[in-house]
């Protein structure tokens, strides 16, 4: 089995695998990470969304070895210690998520939209950013809400002021 | 009102963990030693296993064991069953055929788990299953529910001659043929209520670990109710006896209804654990659970309703095929029934209704409960109907409905519910002030100037929620009470953990049923834990659908919380020397009335367990009390929704323009939970209306098996949606809760169709309102006006 | 996913003698098709060769006749380059349209154009611009270069290295998106060339991206939506499935085209 190295949440990691398993595989049940989660098999809903080398990718359309030497960045390694990050305390204060499931992913591609569109972000933009995530509870109105005020609060660097409209 | 208490929009304490990665999800699970288990499953619609090989794939690595049908039989465990007695009209039970976990001699749908695979790896797993080799002889397939009653269709259960499960009615058929007679108008159409996948976002998963040496089984599943899992689990399928297995729901990804049934693949996880003895892992592909989830509505129906010359109703006659696919899941029964027809009188004064329900059986997916669960039927039904007769007589949608509206209450509908109370009118003005209904006009012309085309509609709905009580939904045929239970448990430092029968899958009871005991006892919110989803925690419930936690859940806290504040006023009495009744409770302390003398809700639960100052011989030591709650009657949240809609008459895209929601969901605990259930409740029905749709071929094979074909509705198909209540208080039910889970699942259909046949100008519109379907529309249209 | 052996090549000779050396090997670039077909069983190499580790294969350059973009490089990366939006902008806004932004940080041109998914949407650009699919062993005009569903002309240890956009003077391209799949069902993409209109169209035909010649005659006479009033493609021989008849993509190929004409116009 190939042994595969690579940066996770900061943290040097190194396991053999089996060629055939896929990022979010090694992350959930190898690394047990289990916050980056798998809710379809067409690499559509978005629900496995990891940074790899500061870029979103969806975690299960790339394998594990290919993750070699990378940067990866998962749900987990978000927050600062006990300090949430400005994006998940816009999803807290906005109800940017009920059931939670594809939370993770959203958070992660708000983060990539920010990095990519900037902080002041219009609604049918971050509608269309989310092309590749999907939602079955909120109906993704508290979604675009709570990344637009993410995005904001990220400029100001003030989580709990700026995340609450 | 405290900040935290009932009314306030509390953030959710549960969010935290979903936020940071740290939710534990059924497939998050990871046990020691844990071995995954695959499903091998039937590719043909209707087929006659003459043999199953398994012998290569039994040698292959890591393959553990391969359970089939025979296997299942040799354990002599139950059929699946569903839960619902319904009665023909001639008197005869439903035809619920045998619903073998694995089957043993016959397939009846594409996707139907026919071998299991247990192996050390689930790559492993999936190999082997390969290596299995089933040997088919294909029958012929009935897909169509309307050609699955015909003589001469395939038959699928020798129960059910000509695949008929049921011929139900209710109403009065003489009184609304006499309606008929003195109409001056009558309305007909006919309606497709479109098959949808409900697709919780969390594929569904279980995993089973058996304990010999207590002979016990723990089943992790994601699952809307643990208890009535377990209880079917252990009373018909006879997989362990009750007390003997314990079922837990933790976190669960959305459920929508796909996960309150029973499903053979849990049965078949317990099984492998035991025959096994290592924890067993199922979880399903996204495409998987398109075929091992149970589908929703699925109706054909001949809807008529009489009018008189002022455009007051009548009567309702309605005529219904319900397709419940191949065998009768869980509540399938009572889904065409009494959450159909009980809700045809929609918001209106209507004199005679009579409702025909013919269930069938089809090759094809199971079909059961999906957010509404016949309520979206009864309301696309309805009010189809109302907006099609305003256009047909040139009175104004709104004005029509207004003449109609029932204005006193209680109400008795010839269809068994009384409505309890509301009022139609208010959510309706407010509905047609916040959608500005008076401007569509300049709007449509402004769309038309893009070369566009506008329409508006509206959806006038009614719902019942908290089904109840349970007497009278047993003498309907409910195989279960459908009350609530609750326990409240004050510790002695004054921290209180509620346990609670209801489950929370995304509906925030963490938060709203903290609140209502935060309100109550005045302690903080942080102090207080809901317990829910685990069967040796929580002693039984019935779990969470039909938007029934806050009505009924919540009812039943109270019901427990009335015990606590009696017991520790008793406490209090000791402690401060007084008499009971002279205690008062307020703002979390206990006063003797006149004096200064007080406690705090602290105080008093720590001297509940010292037990210092009373004799356990006059009073208990302890502070914990449980309850039962059965409610009184349904409760009928209602309300207005308005859709505008925009069409590109060049490629038939529709596109939502504006969404207005307007709810009377009683008192509200936390608005911001409310708004958003709304918000995923419109786009479900948004999703119905313009997007989703399973589609069957000719043979039975699924053709919307994965995302790639079955529509899923993603953010840029929505507009803003706006969204606000009026409130009457519900009578029936001490907080005056009416429930809110439901609501734009069953009122957009139909507010967006009636849009998108206001735009088109013709009512002959199927759902969904696809761009292929309405380009086909609109190019019939050209035909017809080049022919004339 | 069915076993295989990954190998990660760190130049284009390795590549090319694993390619020859295994019979059932395929390369892996962004693997956003590859991956997915592979979860379902329906691809089953016996090796993948990793293609991301080679150096140099990413570039983008613009010259005064042509834009030349590595294989590797990402939609992503064509998206927001300056020298594609110089170049050729309806290039870099139709690699903003392939999949979803994380597909897109994966995907790469190379992987795409090899791939010949027949609702892709680079194929369209692909034809439509007269590019030049260079690869380790020659340059492939595009209109010799697809050879019919998921089929290319390219060789079995045959790799593209890079392709030659030749700068056209106008150009534009029109989706219309698959609901499910996201997929187009029609994109029809419009170059306007010093010497020649082309018009190519992607998603409609049951056997591939396909020029048609009809529109072009009437775009070289004279560049407007207004002249393909009248024309139109037949239905027969286009795809047809529950999202669009043949009628549906035929009639959307001329609403596309018709659009794409008034964008490139702007």
């Amino acid at each position: 089995m190939p042994a595969v190295s690579m940066t996770v949440n900061g943290k040097a990691v190194r396991a053999e695998v089996d060629s055939r398993t896929l990022l979010v595989q090694f992350l959930r049940e190898t690394l047990r990470l289990t916050g980056t989660h798998v809710g379809c098999d067409t690499s559509q809903c978005g629900a496995c969304v990891v940074h790899v080398d500061g870029v979103a990718v969806k975690s299960c359309a790339m394998l594990a070895v290919q993750a070699e030497g990378a940067e990866v960045l998962t749900i987990e390694g978000v927050a600062t210690g006990e300090a949430l990050h400005p994006m998940q305390e816009a999803f807290r204060q906005n109800h940017g998520l009920q059931c939670g499931y594809c939370t993770p992913g959203m958070i992660m591609t708000a983060l990539d939209i920010v990095r990519r569109k900037g902080h002041e972000l219009d609604d049918q933009t971050i509608r269309e950013e989310l092309e590749g995530n999907l939602c079955r509870c909120t109906g993704y109105h508290n979604i675009v809400k709570s990344i637009a005020a993410g995005a904001r609060a990220m400029a100001s660097g003030d989580p709990a002021l700026k995340a609450a409209e | 009102m405290s900040v935290t208490g009932i009314g306030a929009p509390v953030r959710r304490k549960e969010d935290f963990r979903f936020i940071t990665g740290a939710g534990r999800y059924t497939a998050d699970i990871g046990l020691p030693g844990q071995v995954h288990l695959h499903f091998l499953r039937s590719t043909h619609a209707h087929a006659r296993i003459t043999r199953i090989q398994a012998g290569h794939a039994s040698r292959m690595p890591g393959v553990l064991a391969i359970l089939t049908g025979a296997d299942i039989a040799a354990d002599k465990l139950g059929p699946l069953v569903c839960g619902w007695m319904i009665h023909s009209t001639d008197g005869s039970p439903m035809k619920m055929a045998p619903h073998p976990t694995l089957p043993i001699d016959t397939v009846r749908y594409v996707g139907e788990p026919v071998v299991a695979v247990i192996a050390e790896r689930p790559d492993q797993a999936r190999d082997a299953a390969e290596a299995v080799v089933i040997d088919y002889e294909e029958l012929p397939a009935v897909v169509d529910p309307a050609t699955a009653q015909r003589d001469g269709a395939p038959q699928i259960h020798e129960i059910a001659p000509r695949n008929a499960i049921f011929h139900w009615q209710l109403g009065d058929a003489a009184a609304v043929d006499a309606a008929f007679k003195q109409a001056a108008s009558v309305t007909s159409l006919d309606i497709v209520n479109n098959r949808l996948v409900p697709n919780a976002i969390e594929p569904r998963a279980a995993i089973a670990e058996y304990d010999p040496g207590t002979e016990s089984y723990t089943l992790w599943n994601t699952s809307q109710n643990p208890h009535v899992a377990r209880l079917v689990l252990s009373a018909f399928v006879g997989v362990a006896p009750e007390h003997r297995l314990r079922v837990v729901a933790p976190d669960v990804g959305g459920g929508f209804g796909s996960k309150i049934f029973i499903y053979a693949e849990e049965v078949v996880t317990l099984v492998a654990a035991r025959r096994v003895h290592r924890p067993v892992r199922w979880i399903a592909d996204r495409s998987e659970a398109f075929v091992a989830d149970a589908h929703g509505r699925d109706h054909v129906t001949k809807a008529e309703m009489a009018l008189d010359r002022d455009g007051k109703i009548l009567g309702l006659r309605v005529k219904t095929i319900a397709n419940l696919g191949a065998y009768m899941s869980t509540f399938s029964s009572s889904i065409p029934t009494y959450l159909y027809a009980t809700l045809l009188s929609g918001q209106y004064a209507i004199p005679a209704i009579h409702c025909a329900v013919d269930a069938v059986y089809t090759n094809t997916v199971p079909v059961d409960a999906y957010r509404g669960a016949g309520r979206p039927e009864a309301t696309y039904v309805v009010e189809r109907l109302m907006e099609v007769s305003a256009r047909r007589l040139g009175i104004d949608p709104a004005e029509l409905r207004r003449r109609n509206f029932i204005t006193s209450f209680p109400h008795q509908t010839p269809v068994i519910m009384s409505y309890d109370c509301g009022n139609y009118a208010a959510s309706l003005d407010k509905a047609l002030a916040l959608a500005d209904y008076a401007g569509f006009g300049a709007r449509k012309r402004e769309s038309e100037a893009r070369g566009k085309l506008r329409g508006i509609g509206l959806s006038a709905y009614i719902e019942a929620c908290g089904i109840a009580p349970s007497q009278a939904v047993g003498s309907l045929g409910a195989g279960v009470g459908l009350w609530e239970s609750a326990e409240v448990r004050v510790n002695p430092t004054g921290s209180v953990e509620v346990l609670t029968g209801s489950h929370s899958h995304g509906q925030g009871h963490e938060t709203t049923f903290a609140q209502l005991v935060s309100g109550r006892l005045g302690i903080p919110i942080e102090s207080i834990s809901i317990v829910h989803g685990d069967t040796d925690k929580v002693q039984f419930g019935m779990g969470t659908y039909g938007s029934r936690s806050g009505a009924v859940g919540m009812s039943a806290i109270v019901k427990a919380l009335d015990k606590v504040e009696a017991k520790a006023k008793k406490v209090a009495a000791h402690l401060l020397e007084a008499a009971e009744t002279d205690i008062v409770f307020e703002n979390g302390k206990f006063t003797v009335a006149g004096t200064d003398k007080s406690a705090t809700f602290g105080e008093v639960a720590l001297n509940a367990y010292l037990a210092h100052k009373f004799v356990g011989a006059d009073l208990e030591p302890g502070l914990k009390e449980g309850a039962f709650y059965d409610p009184v009657n349904f409760t009928f949240p209602a309300g207005c929704h308005v859709c505008e809609v925009e069409i590109d008459p060049e490629t038939g895209r529709v596109t939502v323009a504006r969404f207005t929601a307007v709810d009377d969901f009683g008192v509200v605990i936390n608005p911001m939970i409310v708004e958003g259930q709304v918000h995923g409740g419109i786009a479900q029905g948004i999703g119905q209306a313009l997007m989703e749709q399973v589609v069957y071929d000719e043979g039975g094979q699924l053709v919307t098996g994965s995302y790639n074909d079955y529509v899923m509705p993603r953010a840029a198909d929505f507009p803003l949606l706006a969204v606000d209540t009026t409130v009457t208080p519900c009578p029936g039910n001490p907080l005056g809760i009416k429930g809110c889970g439901e609501a734009g699942a069953i009122a957009a259909p139909a507010a967006v169709m009636n849009a998108v046949t206001d735009a088109l100008g013709t009512e002959d519109v199927p759902m969904p309102a696809n761009q292929l379907t309405v380009w086909t529309v609109l190019q019939r249209a050209a035909r017809q006006q080049a022919a004339e | 996913m069915y076993e295989f052996t990954y190998h990660r090549a760190s130049g284009l000779r390795q590549a090319t003698n694993l390619l020859g050396k295994h019979e059932e090997a395929k390369l892996i670039a962004g693997g956003q098709s590859l991956l997915p077909m592979m979860k379902f069983r329906l691809a089953s190499p016996s090796d993948l060769v990793d293609l991301n580790k080679i150096e140099g294969l990413n570039g983008i350059e613009l010259t005064s006749r042509a834009l030349v973009i590595g294989a590797l490089a990402r939609h992503a990366e064509v998206h927001v380059s300056p020298e594609v939006q110089q170049g050729i902008p309806a290039l870099a806004a139709l690699a903003g349209l392939i999949g979803d932004p994380a597909v897109r940080h994966r995907g790469t041109l190379g992987g795409s154009l090899a791939n010949n998914d027949p609702t892709a949407d680079y194929p369209a650009a692909a034809l439509a611009l007269g590019a030049t699919i260079v690869t380790t062993k020659r340059k492939i005009p595009a209109d010799e270069f697809f050879a019919g569903l998921f089929e290319t002309v390219l060789e079995a240890d045959e790799i593209i290295t890079k392709v030659s956009f030749p700068l056209p003077k106008k150009a534009a391209y029109q989706k219309f998106r698959n609901p499910a799949s996201r997929y187009a069902i029609v994109g029809v993409f419009v170059a306007k060339r010093p010497s020649e209109v082309r018009v190519a169209v992607t998603g409609a035909g049951a056997s591939g991206a396909f020029r048609v010649p009809e529109f072009e005659a009437a775009l070289q006479k004279r560049f407007s939506p207004k002249a393909l009033d009248g024309l139109s493609v037949p239905a027969e021989g286009l795809a047809s499935d529950i999202h669009a008849s043949a009628e549906y993509r035929a009639h959307l190929v001329g609403v596309m085209a018709r659009r794409a004409v008034a964008a490139a116009n702007g």
